[in-house]
């Protein structure tokens, strides 16, 4: 059942949000505005904030590790690989994630410089940031342009044609989700196009040597080096390690998913975002993502993503202003009549794994 | 095998070099991976490092109103310095790590490293640090570099002059041809302000009682009925034989500007070496395009035309690293050695050392050198 491009258009098509003009031109002069006035105020808050939770990422990882050495202690093992998992979780979303987006690069700290952060996951920060950072937040929930749309495994998209493949949508999405991480590390391959003869292997071998590089630094760390120092605690420590992995796979995709795919994300077409202006950009932005409703720690460990909003306006803010930001560009949102998606994590998740399901049949 | 028990021997015997070989060893790194060590060291030792140097602020003393005194141990990367150069300290301020370059002043054999540091309205290192510095406080430093140094054949006579905080790579130079028992003659000529100004007036003052081939003399710029500056008949009052001198002078631009003066009219430039301080002031406001930029790495070097540096480097026949090329992510950042850039869009202008800036929406003003 092809459907047309009219259907899921918003930006300029859509009659039900259809502003003028010079209504999203106020509008994107507004954020241009609130976006000034935040990167005027950064300073040693915003730098206090970032060490604060680089020393929590530490101290939960050494805490984490060291815990798991005494696994023969059955609460240790449980109470390091919850410790692990945060510290993991911290250095891929609220640490890594925001600053490779050059959240911080103001700060001048090589610590927290963008170009040259590595973090604990198997994708190469080198490769991540060309097809996170350029393809997806610039091409936001552009089909056949945001690879970030099913991420060439799943179908996500009604735009997306059907075939028998994706019968099996739901297994794939398990799977991804478990092994995100290496699904998120494969991503800079375009392993589809491959398989459809548009590019070969050749042509991906640089990506494929960084990638392999780095998936094995980090398989040797945590399935052989720490195991073996572990010595007769090693299979526990292995275990240990392997589950902190996976609670982090799973976090990270339940939260990245919502913040696309919930029932009534916008999607759009090449030919509707040529020649976008600032305005239509910050409003696509707004229209192609969808925020998660918590408390702070929430918000911490989603690293700040529940503000998937804030954060594709504005990018390389840093992440913990989102909230803030946020009262203002929802009350903004609400004079132009721009809908603003929200919801807490049950429900949107609930409506991905809907729309997982719905889109395996044609 | 007996060298390999040695080795082991003297390893066992320093806990030091056992816990440096530990932590540079690839079992850690790759323990670690993909941070490195400095981030977990840091939290016990913020003063440890594998390969930056960073020093521990250890004594603070405020010498007169204007400046401070700071005594630093700096970690085991710190390779010492010549009298005269100068080193850059890195300091945190407003979350923005920020680095000014200062001469040590002490000797340079001597123990630790000494700063003296003349807080200059505006200039956010030197009023910070004179404002917070304390013991404890850790600084990043870089190598000291600089020309401006004594050979090491210590010239027969030596005449040093220094202006203001320009006291520091010469008391450096003093103190080590004190420390070394030099005996030729040394004249010594400071301007301050004020007697509440002079640096280092006690230390020059014994120096100048102790050692007999040294002349040390200091003059007051606004004391007295009119303004005291440097001029051939002074040169002349305090060391007739000037001109016979290895001279080295350090202060603002006008004491600087002043001595090339004389020394060209001389016909004796030879003999004179300076090294003039410039304020870290932002010194182009007009946000018109002028000069040059240069891409270092590729040793390329355009005519500045105004439009953004990724536009002007793909011209250049380079090709930089892109993405949204408007300002999103930030695929584009290059680092700036020096210069100042206007923002395309915000119209900000801002003047980089050494930092990092997003090459699609910033459009160099002036002359740039950028790592490209
Ligand atoms: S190219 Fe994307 S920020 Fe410059």
């Amino acid at each position: 059942m092809p459907k047309t491009a009219t259907k899921h258009t918003g930006a300029v098509a859509d009659p039900e949000f259809q502003l003028t003009p010079e209504q999203l031109d106020l509008f994107g002069e507004e954020l241009d505005a609130l976006r000034e006035r935040v990167l005027d105020d950064l300073g040693q808050r915003d730098s206090d904030y970032i060490h604060n939770i680089l020393n929590a990422q530490r101290g939960f990882e050494v805490a984490g590790r060291g815990m798991l050495f005494l696994s023969f202690i059955p609460p240790a093992w449980i109470a390091g690989t919850i410790s692990l998992s945060i510290s993991k979780i911290l250095d891929n979303m609220e640490i890594g994630h925001n600053v490779m987006h050059g959240q911080y690069d103001w700060t001048q700290d090589p610590r927290l410089d963008s170009t040259q952060f590595e973090w604990d996951t198997s994708s190469p920060s080198e490769n991540w940031k060309d097809s996170h950072n350029y393809q997806h937040h610039t091409h936001t929930n552009i089909v056949g342009k945001d690879r970030d749309i099913g991420y060439g495994i799943l179908r996500m998209s009604e735009e997306q044609p059907w075939h028998p493949y994706y019968l099996g949508n739901l297994l794939y999405a398990t799977l991804l989700m478990t092994f995100f991480e290496y699904g998120v590390a494969m991503h800079d391959l375009e392993v589809e196009r491959m398989v459809s003869g548009e590019i070969s292997f050749a042509d991906k071998r640089k990506e494929f040597d960084n990638i392999w590089t780095k998936v094995r630094r980090q398989a040797i760390k945590d399935y052989v080096l720490f195991p073996l120092l572990a010595g007769p605690m090693a299979p526990a420590v292995f275990a240990g390690n392997f589950t902190a992995n996976i609670a982090r796979n799973v976090w990270s995709f339940m939260i990245i998913f919502c913040g696309h795919f919930p029932e009534g994300v916008e999607e759009f077409t090449e030919e509707e975002t040529e020649n976008e202006t600032r305005g239509q950009w910050y409003y696509r932005q707004i229209l192609g993502s969808a925020n998660l409703t918590g408390g702070k720690l929430f918000h911490i460990m989603s690293g700040n993503l529940s503000h998937q909003i804030e954060h594709h306006l504005f990018p390389d803010i840093p992440a913990h202003r989102y909230a803030e930001i946020a009262v203002e560009v929802r009350e903004a949102c609400a004079r132009f009549g721009i809908p603003y998606n929200t919801g807490p994590l049950h429900k949107q998740f609930g409506s991905v794994v809907k729309k997982i399901a719905r889109l395996s049949l044609p | 095998m007996g060298t390999g028990i040695m080795a082991l021997d003297s390893l066992l015997n320093s806990p030091r070099k056992l816990t440096r070989g530990l932590l540079d060893s690839h079992l850690v790194e790759s323990l670690l991976t993909p941070n490195p060590v400095e981030r977990y060291v840091g939290m016990i030792d913020p003063v440890w490092s594998r390969r930056d140097v960073r020093a521990k602020v250890v004594a603070v003393e405020r010498q007169t109103p204007r400046s401070v005194t700071l005594t630093l141990e700096p970690n085991s990367n710190w390779n010492g310095f010549e009298p005269g150069q100068h080193v850059g300290v890195t300091v945190e301020i407003d979350g923005r790590l920020t680095t000014r370059f200062y001469s040590p002043a002490g000797a340079a054999a001597g123990k630790g490293l000494e700063l003296t540091i003349t807080r200059h309205p505006g200039g956010k290192v030197s009023e910070h640090l004179a404002d917070i510095a304390a013991p404890g406080m850790v600084v990043g430093l870089s190598p000291a570099e600089g020309e401006f140094t004594l050979p090491s054949t210590r010239p027969d006579h030596l005449l040093l002059i220094s202006g203001g905080s320009g006291i520091t790579p010469v008391m450096s130079m003093l103190r080590t041809l004190c420390a070394e028992g030099h005996d030729r003659p040394v004249t010594f000529l400071h301007f301050a302000r004020t007697p509440q100004d002079a640096i280092y007036a006690r230390e020059l003052q014994a120096l100048g009682e102790a050692h007999a081939n040294l002349n040390v003399v200091t003059v007051f710029t606004r004391e007295g009925t009119k303004p005291q500056h440097l001029t051939r008949a002074t040169l002349k009052s305090i060391c007739p034989d000037y001109l016979a001198a290895e001279t080295y002078v350090c202060g603002p631009n006008a004491l600087v500007d002043a001595a090339e003066k004389l020394w060209k009219r001389d016909r004796n430039a030879d003999r004179l070496h300076t090294e003039p301080f410039t304020l870290p002031e932002p010194t182009v406001v007009a946000a018109d395009a002028t000069g040059s930029v240069t891409f270092k790495r590729s040793g390329i070097a355009v005519e500045n035309d105004g439009q953004s540096l990724l536009l002007q480097a793909e011209q250049g026949n380079l090709s930089p690293r892109h993405g949204c090329r408007m300002g999103i992510c930030h695929t584009c950042v290059c680092r700036v050695e020096s210069g100042t850039v206007r923002h395309v869009r915000t119209g900000e202008v801002k003047t980089l050392n050494n930092e990092l800036v997003q090459i699609c929406v910033n459009a160099p003003v002036g002359d740039i050198e950028i790592d490209l």
